[in-house]
């Protein structure tokens, strides 16, 4: 029998950003035993990254707002492929899941009648995003951490122990989820800084582990963003959708190399900053694609009047959705009207005192003075796209954010696919957080509820022995000549360090499945990809278990890996130009591509010896129909761009 | 532009560790923690650190450079003297685990002892009406990043283990003012003094306002100036002040 | 299991309730560097600076408090002697020389007064931080470890007295006024009759002016002013007062150095007219 430690728990959530610790504190608050894991330290997950704000139609600005401009807006974002139904919830919910917030201790930002502040942000029709300065990320996993230590609190009064109902695990990597028969019944991993492996038997378990930036050279995602959710939920046999949509956000630091990524928020051009080329003209004008000819500004007079007068005017092109500006940076610097260092110049200096710009945009000013030693108050910023969100993610049920075909397994935030669709908008990624983590949760403690006692599905040691030589194989991979057991395992070779495969892996990536994809090179890049996983076989490690990096990287590999080849199977079935799958060979859009999802699987059987085959299968699958009264928000004229025909006349 | 540097690196546990010597190659605009990367791809691969964003905002790179507690993500190199050794050192004031990577479970630990903010009785979710300028204040300490680089450098418990069980640190004495500030907390209707509380529980009376929290904050959070001291004035008005008392009598005998 | 809250495993203290071992940086359980600090800067220079400027005008100021002489040349009066409350004091005419405390006290008048501004600066919160640092290096400078095997800050006795600050700021603002009364007189000629301005006019008028901006922006001051405040919204008198005092409460320190060198120079050059040693260049 193993002697893996192990413990027992109703609901286990993985990862602590916004989705999983809004999940955790509501698996509490039903009344269940919540254990939360995550990589990093409690706080430092990838949310406190968030920056401009929380999408809800409060109203608070412009009483014009309600859930169902909000809903209108996500679906024009996404190119009408988003799930409507979760894009509804989402609209419905998200004012609710804000205010909630404030009960719990969060300081937005105030209008001048003490409500809730709210800013424009690119594709929201209102000002709707709640926020503090450009740190709202962070104010968000602050308050729902102190929410977790309020609960901890009552439960020691209540119990005499902070962690009786609630428990965070931190720097603990989960490498497998555990099953019996097709029911969750647990996850395995391993503690950072001990290197101790785990078992917490448990039969509900919430994904909430964010993206897969990582697999991208150039990208503003931390390290912790490797696809760990992605990839358990395809080895455990769920299935991932819609994994061909990846956002590059338009704005990232260019300069320095060392900080090539970085994000610059999009509040920078809510709050008047403009784009412009080496040439000094403001290009965004020049690429408003037809579906949004008419809500946008056709002049800069009008698109400067919009600032102070959003009713009369239209607004600036710069505001479009993220995959537009993004495609158009691109251009303009293939064009070779790029700024010095490959990107395009985006100002604020010229359009607000330099008092408000510190007021409104502290931790931009701070970055861009201590990184790059630029004063954004003074001069223009070099910016560029950046890898920046997977609208992919498990395929879930709308409402209850359970995973299709695995009972037990939910996901919430980045990780679960189809809210999005082929692109999000800014400010819907937290909310997207906060309302799906709260369902995932309140669903997952519903399902948890109902396996008390001898129903519960078990952890068998087969399993657990399973885990444990698979994360262990780093430390037995050895050159072809030195020998050793661990050598059998892949292809004959000298070991490979981790960082060098993961670099390379980067590289494929950015060049060959970036923003701009032609089908060749996915072809090509689906070859590269097969061979890394070939040779991370032998990615081996030196020293020992503690905290030990390259370790953790080698482990990392096999999610980035089978990731990696789901955006790449999934982009080279996509024959269309869709929100963030732009593809160079098919650049228009197509109608009829909007009515199918493409779903990527674990092959049941795939042929380990040889390794140049792939692990993952796609396939079509068909939308489900808009219901009719959400269809009726659009005017006609707008669904004809977007549905077939026979969608439209369809009763 | 890249030039050879040298480095020198803390690496060890709890059993003890040296400084060890390295020469690696930087590159224009790089930070320290760049460099530290570029020694794990390299000679170093299982050399530990904590790192997150890589932008300054997430407060996991803590460590101490040239003995002065930093974030790696956001000391450039450029700011260092040219040419001279540079010595990089896990936080001093924390039980190490290994090489960079130190034991920062006192500060969850305090966290845990701050009562959280108290909801008004009385206001739904919604209902809350705040004005900006009643805001600013607790605005400015929820900055805070938690790198906990303020803890690192406070004497009293750096220099002190023995003062950890009584003494909260900056962070968490700027948590209480942040809570005391915050203009919808309802602590006192429920009989919790966060004033007394600041005192009594979280040791604010060994604060000697020397302002190293201040000097190494990387959110340039006024953390003496406009926590510390405000707080310990709190806790004069309620202890020591003659005018507040004799006020607070008249008041009470003309309501 | 590591949940941030539990000590890891080998860095916890030992385990049966005997007491945390004491120390600093050198604990065993800290990362096993010998050295008190590894900075390669010039850290000693700021407090060496802070305590030889403070230590300076502790001995001009000792000498000149018990000197009782050369404090008065009319129309202007040493700061450090006013108001004068002995008996014993030389007649100012119309100044704050009133001989309330009898004529039982033999000694220098000033050291009756110097009682109050001494008080409020040692307890003032920059000057705590510039006295710890440079005269009991508690810390000497930031991550430089301290001597002292123990520490209990401003817990206990003697130190729990610095939170009577507060006091000396009520008495602070008294002695200002007195102060100000001074440098009006100043504008009177030495047979009191007004329309006078000389050199030392102007310096009482720069240092009153330093006295008032260095009271002014104590912390305590800005508290009482609006700090304590929890709604400045309802407060918005109170709240625009809060913030003149706040911008000068973050210049504090400067304020606190120039007025201590301002009353020092105006109580120097009352000495060197009265002593005869300079006459005092007469505008009108």
């Amino acid at each position: 029998m193993s002697r893996t430690a192990r413990q027992d728990w109703d609901v286990v959530v993985v990862g602590a950003g916004g989705a999983g610790l809004r999940a955790a504190i509501e698996a509490r608050e039903q009344g269940l035993r919540c254990a939360v894991i995550c990589k990093s330290l409690f706080g430092k997950a990838h949310t406190v990254m968030a920056e401009g704000g929380i999408a809800a139609s409060m109203g608070n600005v412009n009483e014009g707002d309600n859930w169902q401009v909000h809903f209108r807006d996500t679906m024009r974002g996404g190119k009408f492929l988003n799930h409507w139904r979760m894009a509804e919830l989402h609209a419905r919910e998200a004012p609710d899941r804000v205010w909630e917030l404030e009960t719990w201790g969060a300081v937005f930002d105030r209008t001048k009648d003490g409500k809730i502040s709210q800013r424009n942000f690119g594709g929201h029709e209102y000002p709707r995003l709640a926020h503090v300065g450009d740190r709202t990320g962070l104010e968000l996993i602050r308050t729902l951490q102190q929410k977790i230590v309020a609960l901890q609190q009552e439960d020691l009064r209540e119990h005499g122990d902070y962690e009786a109902r609630l428990k965070v695990f931190q720097e603990c990597t989960v490498t497998r989820l555990l099953k019996d028969g097709n029911r969750i019944s647990g996850v395995f991993g391993y503690e950072r800084e001990s290197g101790r492996f785990f078992v917490i038997e448990s039969p509900a378990v919430v994904l909430a582990t964010g993206g897969i930036g990582k697999s991208f050279k150039v990208t503003s995602n931390s390290w912790e963003y490797t696809g760990d959710g992605h990839a358990l939920a395809l080895l455990a046999g769920a299935s991932l959708i819609n994994m061909e949509f990846v956002q590059f956000h338009p704005t990232g630091m260019v300069w320095p190399p060392s900080v090539k990524g970085i994000l610059v928020t999009e509040s920078v051009r809510g709050d008047g900053g403009v784009l412009r080329n080496s040439d000094g003209k403001r290009f965004m004008f020049d690429y408003v694609p037809d579906v949004f000819k008419e809500k946008y500004a056709e002049s800069e007079a009008e698109g400067d009047r919009w600032y102070k007068d959003p009713d009369h005017n239209r607004r600036p092109p710069e505001l479009l959705p993220r995959d537009e500006v993004a495609r158009a940076i691109n251009s303009e610097v293939k064009a070779g009207r790029g700024s010095p260092h490959g990107g395009v110049f985006l100002d604020i200096s010229s359009r607000l005192p330099a008092e408000e710009i510190r007021r409104k945009l502290p931790s931009m000013h701070h970055q861009f003075k201590e990184l790059a030693d630029v004063d954004i108050t003074a001069e223009p910023m070099e910016v560029g796209p950046t890898c920046h969100y997977v609208m992919g993610g498990v395929d879930v049920d709308p409402d209850t954010a359970a995973a299709t075909g695995v009972p037990g397994l939910f996901a919430a935030g980045e990780v679960a696919g189809g809210m999005h669709g082929s692109n999000r908008l800014g400010g819907n990624s937290l909310s997207d957080l906060l309302v799906f983590g709260r369902r995932a949760g309140l669903h997952a403690a519903r399902y948890a509820t109902g396996l008390t006692g001898p129903g519960r599905p078990a952890v068998t040691d087969a399993d657990v022995e399973a885990a444990e030589a698979e994360a262990l194989r780093p430390f037995s991979a050895e050159g072809g000549g030195a020998g050793g057991a661990g050598g059998a395992e892949g292809a004959p070779g000298p070991a490979e360090n981790p960082y060098t495969l993961h670099q390379e892996l980067q590289q494929s990536m950015n060049d060959l499945v970036g923003i701009i994809r032609k089908g060749p090179e996915m072809t090509e890049a689906l070859r590269r990809l097969a061979l890394l996983r070939g040779r991370s076989r032998r990615a081996g490690v030196e020293g020992h278990r503690q905290f030990n990096p390259g370790w953790h990287l080698a482990i990392d590999l096999r999610n980035m890996l089978l990731v990696s080849e789901c955006v790449a199977r999934a982009a080279l079935e996509r024959t269309e130009s869709r929100g963030g799958h732009t593809r160079d060979d098919h650049p228009a859009m197509d109608r009829r591509w909007r009515q199918v999802n493409l779903v990527c699987r674990l092959l049941a059987e795939s042929d380990e010896a040889d390794p140049l085959l792939g692990l993952i299968e796609v396939e079509r699958r068909a939308m489900p129909p808009i219901r009719g009264d959400l269809l009726a928000l659009f005017e006609k004229d707008e669904l004809m761009k977007y549905l077939t025909d026979e969608e439209l006349t369809a009763p | 532009m890249s030039y050879d540097a040298h480095f020198r690196v803390w690496r060890g546990d709890a059993s003890g560790g040296e400084l060890a010597d390295h020469t690696v190659a930087v590159n224009d605009g790089e930070v320290v923690l760049d460099v530290i990367h570029r020694l794990q791809a390299t000679e170093a691969t299982d050399l530990a650190v904590r790192w997150n964003c890589k932008a300054g905002k997430c407060g996991s790179c803590s460590a101490e450079i040239n003995g002065r507690p930093r974030l790696m993500c956001m000391t450039r190199m450029s700011s260092l003297p040219p040419g001279e050794t540079v010595t990089v050192t896990p936080m001093r004031a924390f039980p190490v685990v290994r090489d960079l990577v130190t034991d920062v479970s006192f500060n969850y630990a305090k966290a845990r002892e701050v009562p959280a903010f108290v909801p008004p009785p009385g206001l739904a979710p919604g209902e809350y009406r705040m004005r900006q300028e009643d805001v600013g204040r607790s605005q400015e300490f929820r900055k805070c990043i938690e790198c906990f680089l303020c803890q690192d450098t406070c004497h009293v418990v750096r220099d002190h283990e023995e003062n950890k069980t009584a003494f909260a640190g900056p962070r968490f004495l700027m948590r209480v003012a942040e809570l005391d500030m915050h203009p919808l907390d309802a602590a006192a209707e429920t009989g919790l003094d966060r004033k007394r509380a600041a005192q009594e529980e979280h040791g604010l009376g060994y604060c000697n306002i020397t302002k190293c929290c201040t000097e190494v904050c990387p959110e340039h959070i006024k953390i003496t100036d406009n926590a510390l001291i405000p707080l310990k004035e709190r806790a004069v008005d309620r202890k020591y002040d003659p005018l507040v008392w004799l006020g607070s009598k008249i008041r009470r005998r003309g309501a | 299991m590591a949940t941030g809250t539990d000590p890891q495993a080998g860095t916890a203290p030992a385990a049966g309730g005997a007491a945390p071992a004491r120390g600093g940086v050198n604990h065993p359980s800290r990362a096993a560097i010998g050295a008190r600090h590894l900075r390669p800067d010039r850290w000693w220079l700021a407090p060496a600076v802070t305590a030889a400027g403070l230590f300076a005008f502790v001995v001009y100021s000792t000498w000149r408090a018990f000197a009782n002489d050369a404090y008065y040349a009319a129309p202007y009066v040493s700061p450090f002697y006013s108001p004068c409350i002995a008996e014993n004091c030389v007649p100012m005419k119309g100044g704050a020389d009133w001989e309330v405390f009898g004529a039982w006290w033999g000694l220098s008048p000033a050291l009756l007064i110097l009682i109050f501004p001494l008080g409020f600066r040692l307890t003032c919160y920059y000057y705590r931080k510039a006295y710890y640092r440079g005269f009991w290096a508690s810390p000497p400078a930031c991550a430089v470890a301290e001597p002292h095997a123990k520490y209990t800050g401003e817990t206990r006795f003697p130190l729990i007295l610095q939170n009577v600050h507060r006091y000396f700021f009520y008495f602070a603002v008294i002695v200002a006024g007195i102060l100000t009364y001074d440098t009006a007189l100043g504008f009177r000629d030495e047979r009191g009759e007004w329309g006078h301005m000389g050199l030392g006019t102007l310096v009482l008028l720069a240092n009153i002016a330093l006295i008032w901006a260095y009271t002014l922006s104590c912390h305590s001051c800005r508290h009482i002013v609006g700090g304590r405040i929890r709604t400045f919204s309802k407060h918005p008198v109170r709240y625009r007062m809060w913030g003149w005092v706040s911008a000068l409460n973050a210049r504090h320190m400067l304020l606190a150095w120039a007025s201590l060198i301002s009353v020092a120079a105006a109580d120097f050059y009352v000495y060197l007219v009265a002593s005869g040693a300079f006459d005092d260049p007469r505008f009108f």
